[in-house]
Parts: structure tokens; sequence; C-alpha cells
């Protein structure tokens, strides 16, 4: 097998266990995210442990991980160069959450929602990339 | 299983998932990146991508479609609130490059503070659009 397809597979594995984590931690309901945020009235603590397991898990991890001189299965690992907390950073993010907490999906769990054809994501997701090539158009590139 | 502990299993899920991407491949797992280099392909990097994205989708669906009391869909949530949110999630994470996975999951395992200032800035507006939403307008 190429290295390519041997990355390719890789990625299909890695997606496959992301998906499983998403669905299995209810991050794919968007009422329980919307529970989480709200968090001067009904708040629904669970998704700390989400985002805390996920978290904890990368930071132990990814110590052993980066350690090593390259990746298994490529010449080198390809992390963000970008280190400077600039205004496209925070004014995304900042957009990025206001869309996050009016609707109450983030992009992986919209996409898993096509998959179980949500009338929700049917909306969201056309939605999503709109905005992504709006972003594209804007900036000039 | 209760959610606490559900939730708990799927994020270390999650946080196994992106190690594994990291490990084996050298990438990093941002799924908002993937989409947006899926939109606009560069040559030799489409193809991980789409694996990732099918894998996501499929296993996601697979679970909430097999497990009863997984997928519980919501009612009466009005199509123009979904829309401008899916716009300004578009918009937001190819500007910010980044959402809840990559900067969220990956950044802050990799210690990056460009992560963190952005998962602090999302959490803050998120928390202060729901508390608009559900008690003051």
């Amino acid at each position: 097998m190429s290295t390519h397809a041997r990355i390719t597979l890789a990625a299909l594995l890695s997606g496959t266990l992301f998906g499983l984590g998403l669905a299995v931690s209810g991050m794919t309901d968007p009422q329980r995210i919307l529970g989480f945020l709200d968090v001067s009235g009904d708040f629904d603590p669970a998704l700390l442990f989400v985002l805390g397991g996920a978290v904890l898990t990368t930071l132990v991890l990814f110590r052993f991980v980066l350690r090593r001189p390259a990746p298994v299965l490529a010449a080198r690992f390809q992390i963000p160069a970008l280190k400077q907390i600039d205004r496209p950073l925070l004014l995304g993010a900042a957009l990025f959450g206001i869309g996050w907490g009016l609707a109450g999906y983030c992009p992986g769990p919209a996409l898993v929602g096509l998959g179980v054809l949500s009338p929700e994501a049917l909306w969201f997701v056309p939605a999503m990339l709109l905005g992504m090539y709006l972003h594209r158009w804007l900036s000039g590139r | 299983m209760n959610t606490w502990m559900s939730a708990l299993l799927g994020g270390v899920l999650i946080g196994m998932a992106a190690t594994l991407l990291l490990w084996l491949t050298g990438r990093i797992a941002g799924i908002s990146g993937m989409l947006g280099g899926v939109l606009l392909p560069k040559r030799g990097e489409l193809a991980w991508r789409l694996a990732f994205l099918i894998g996501l989708v499929g296993a996601g669906a697979a679970w909430l479609w097999s497990v009863p009391g997984a997928y519980v869909p919501r009612q009466g949530f009005p199509p123009l609130l979904l829309v401008v949110a899916g716009v300004l999630v578009g918009i937001g994470t190819r500007m910010g490059n980044g959402c809840t996975s990559g900067h969220g999951v990956c950044g802050l395992g990799r210690l990056s503070l460009r992560s963190l200032a952005a998962v602090l800035t999302f959490m803050l507006t998120a928390v202060i659009t729901t508390f608009i939403v559900r008690h003051v307008a």
C-alpha cells in the first residue's frame, strides 16, 4: 500500500473514532450543548466531562507523540506555525462562539446530524459552507 | 451508562482519535479546517480529509441510528436562526482558524496559547449569546 493510501486509511480510522466519541458523549445533541452554555439557567455540566476527557487525553498523549522526530507515516508534523494572538483569531473565535451559542452546533456535530438526516442540519450545514465561502471571498483569497 | 460516564468516555474517545491522527499522519484533527480543505482542495491533501469526514459522519450517524434514545430531534427551532448560526460558524471558524476540535481538543493538548485565547473567546461569546437568547430576548 502506498504511503498516501496509508495516511488516508489512518484518517478514516481517526474520523471513525472521533465520530463515535461525539455521538457517545452527547455532543451531537444541540439541546445539551445549549444546556451546558446556559450557565445561569438550567446548567448541564456533563459536557465539561467531554471537553475535560478529550483535553486531558491529548495533554498526556500528545507529549509522547510530539517527542518523536516525525509521525509514523509522514516526514514531519504539520503543526500550525502561527503563534501570534491577532485580531482575525479573536474576531473569528468570537463570531464562531455567537453561532455556536445561537443554535448549539459546532462543525463536527452538525456534520453528524447530516448523517442522520436531521432537518436542522440540512439548514445549518449548507449555511456553514456558505459562511466558509463568504470568508474566502471577503478575505480576497 | 449515566450521562456523566458516557460524556467522559466520549471525550476520551475524541482525544484518542486526535492522538491517533497526529501520531500516524502528523496532522491536527481540526474539523472546520478539514471542511475548508475539502472546499478548497490542495494537491495531495484532499483524500485524508475526505476519509476523516466520511468516518466521522458514518460512525457518528451509525451510533445515533442504532442506540435507542441517542438521537432526539429538537422540535420547532426556527430555521432562520439555524441559517444565521451556520453562516457565523462558517465565517468565524475560517477567520479564527479552528473550532472546538482544532483549538479546543488539539490546541489545548499541545499547549498553544493562540488556541487557549480562541477557546476562552468562543466560550465567552457562546455563553453570552445563550444567555441573551434564553433570558433576555
